[in-house]
């Protein structure tokens, strides 16, 4: 009776550190940039197929691949805001949070249809040498892969948070997150820090995604669950805080994971969205901005 | 009545005049099926409109009404064995009776908020209809021997007709004024006494009505589907993507959008291989970033130019006539 429950429990940390590095990203480009980038879970879906086609065409380990998924993350990342997102910053925030939520609407349509077109709506997945094993502590199974995504997920997390507090440039994004005007008072070039925040959160996307095409599988319409898994952990833990956002991945990995246990396994996307829908009926604004509060 | 509305009044004769003649003139069934499309399209986008363009709450969730009223439609009209139109309405009062429940809380949550708010609302319904009622929707046989396309292609003109008139007649109104001063400032329409909250709940309301009519039409229409198709975030989406091509806030916007989609989709899909949502999101981006009033308002802008142009000119003719 407990092993099962231990299990899962494992299974939905393990997941939970995913969902954590979905949202982190998201976060932080809606933290500073107030850009909801709706497009997110497609970026996601980009980094996912990125490793795979890494390692499908030239082998290379999904692991080592990992800075390569980055480089062509942050390219995309770079050409959107260029080309898209950097027309909107100027906007007032509310009309900056809708438009950008509709061109990430536009832009997450024509990713996925690229997707579809060029890859096929083929579940995919990487599958290597040491994909089937698995350690075994107290008869709960830790498969290999999982374990490593898990670190890689801390290990990110653990960086963007140095980042973020250690470094002149990171303290200059939290300044914008604070008050973006006094920060350009500052001396802060905000254009430049919105354009570093967009394309670090396209490539904290991509590694999710990547990692998500090693453990789990990957397809063109992914995109809107992973959207969604990530705007319900921002809500839950709260903005502007890693570890609260990562905690909140970790939190809702293990939800899902008990539930589809105890109720089955469709109702998993159905728990996660029921909580979001009384978190955000129940607590309205304030969770996403302390500063309105 | 000004020559302009006698203008509008004659176009308007046209259309419907056009759209009952439609199956006389043409007897390819290929054709009816695209103009039932635009007509479905038409409701679809125009009632997603009501709230999303005139109140500027935008509803990503519009698909759980349409398909809460295709469902209900389909299950009393081909299960219960009740006739078409108690099925069409008791489906169109199931979507209201879910804006009712849901409206409170929801309207709880302002701009963005609601937006992401309908969004996972959607999908909640979806998911558990996909779960609740897994088998295929199919007419039985003796409904497929016997069925007709033009008693569906009128129903979807009525509905049409219908669904394009309440918003006008409702967007003119008192209560239209207060749904469009909400949407400009909720603030300052709240101290001018107008209730933020119940207007947004009137327009969505109406707005679920209709989208569930829409859905219990499409019930009536379509032969074989899974039921979770009707609550796919697509329809959102389309009626969405429609509504800002065209033009928000206009009662012309979402049929021209309508009509443009439905045809450049079936252009676009011969020619290139299913990209045309690509093409359509492509537009729809350029349309937020470069022309928030879609083509109604690219349309007038046209058309200032170039009154203002003839007009120079007049103005040029009618100085040389003098001088002569």
């Amino acid at each position: 009776m407990l092993g099962p429950i231990a299990q899962n429990l494992v299974f939905g940390i393990m997941v939970g550190g995913l969902y954590g590095l979905a949202a982190v990203g998201l976060s932080l480009v809606f933290g500073v940039t107030k850009f909801l980038n709706v497009a997110h879970g497609e970026l996601l879906m980009l980094g996912g197929y990125a490793g795979f086609w890494i390692f499908t065409l030239w082998g290379v380990d999904p692991f080592l691949s990992l800075p390569l998924v980055v480089v062509c993350l942050v390219l995309i990342g770079l050409v959107l805001y260029k080309l898209l997102f950097a027309r909107m910053v100027k906007l007032t925030e509310e009309n900056k949070i809708k438009n950008t939520l509709l061109v990430g609407f536009g832009l997450s349509l024509v990713f996925q249809n690229m997707a579809l077109r060029l890859w096929s709506a083929d579940d995919r997945g990487i599958t290597t040498a040491y994909s089937g094993q698995a350690l075994t502590l107290f008869g709960v199974r830790f498969p290999v892969v999982r374990l490593a995504s898990l670190a890689i997920a801390v290990v990110t997390l653990l960086l963007l948070d140095l980042f973020l507090h250690r470094t002149y440039t990171g303290k200059a994004i939290r300044a914008t997150v604070q008050d973006w005007e006094a920060a350009t008072l500052m001396g802060i070039d905000i254009h430049r820090v919105y354009l570093l925040s967009f394309v670090v959160g396209a490539a904290v996307a991509g590694i999710a995604g990547a990692l998500v095409s090693v453990g789990y599988s990957i397809e063109p319409a992914m995109g809107l669950e992973w959207t969604l898994i990530a705007l319900i952990v921002m809500v839950l833990g709260g903005l502007g805080s890693i570890v609260g956002t990562f905690v909140g991945g970790l939190v809702l990995g293990v939800t899902q994971s008990l539930t589809s246990y105890w109720i089955g396994g469709t109702y998993r996307e159905i728990v996660a969205l029921l909580i979001f829908l009384v978190v955000l009926v129940f607590r309205p604004q304030g969770l996403f901005g302390s500063k309105e509060g | 009545m000004t020559g302009k509305r006698i203008i509008t009044l004659v176009l308007i004769i046209a259309v419907l005049a056009l759209l009952a003649a439609l199956p006389a003139v043409v007897s390819r069934d290929s054709i009816i099926n695209m103009a039932v499309l635009v007509l479905l399209y038409v409701a679809l986008a125009s009632s997603w409109n009501i709230l999303g363009g005139y109140t500027g709450q935008t509803n990503l969730g519009h698909a759980a009404f349409f398909g809460l009223g295709g469902l209900t439609t389909r299950l009393l009209w081909l299960s219960a064995g009740w006739s078409l139109f108690p099925s069409l309405l008791a489906g169109a009062g199931a979507a209201t009776t879910l804006a009712l429940i849901i409206g409170t809380p929801a309207f709880k949550l302002k701009g963005v908020y609601f937006a992401i708010g309908t969004l996972a609302l959607g999908q909640v319904l979806n998911v558990t209809v996909g779960d609740m009622f897994p088998m295929i929707t199919s007419l039985p046989v003796q409904q497929l021997v016997s069925y007709q396309l033009l008693p569906r292609y009128y129903l979807f003109v009525g509905l049409a007709v219908l669904t394009v008139g309440t918003a006008y007649v409702l967007v003119n109104s008192r209560l239209g004024l207060g749904m469009m001063a909400v949407r400009e400032e909720e603030e300052a329409a709240e101290s001018l006494g107008v209730s933020a909250f119940r207007h947004k709940l009137l327009a969505l309301v109406v707005s679920a009505f209709l989208a569930g009519l829409t859905g219990g039409a499409f019930a009536f229409y379509h032969v074989g589907y899974y039921p979770q198709f009707l609550f796919s975030p697509v329809w959102t989406f389309d009626a969405l993507m429609m509504a800002y091509i065209g033009g928000t806030g206009t009662i012309i916007g979402p049929i021209i959008g309508a009509l443009f989609f439905v045809v450049a989709k079936e252009l676009l899909a011969l020619r290139l291989v299913e990209i045309h949502l690509t093409v359509f999101g492509t537009l729809f981006i350029l349309v937020v970033l470069f022309l928030p009033g879609g083509f109604v308002q690219a349309w007038a802008s046209i058309r200032r130019a170039l009154v203002r142009q003839l007009g120079a000119r007049g103005v040029r003719l009618a100085s040389r006539r003098q001088a002569s």
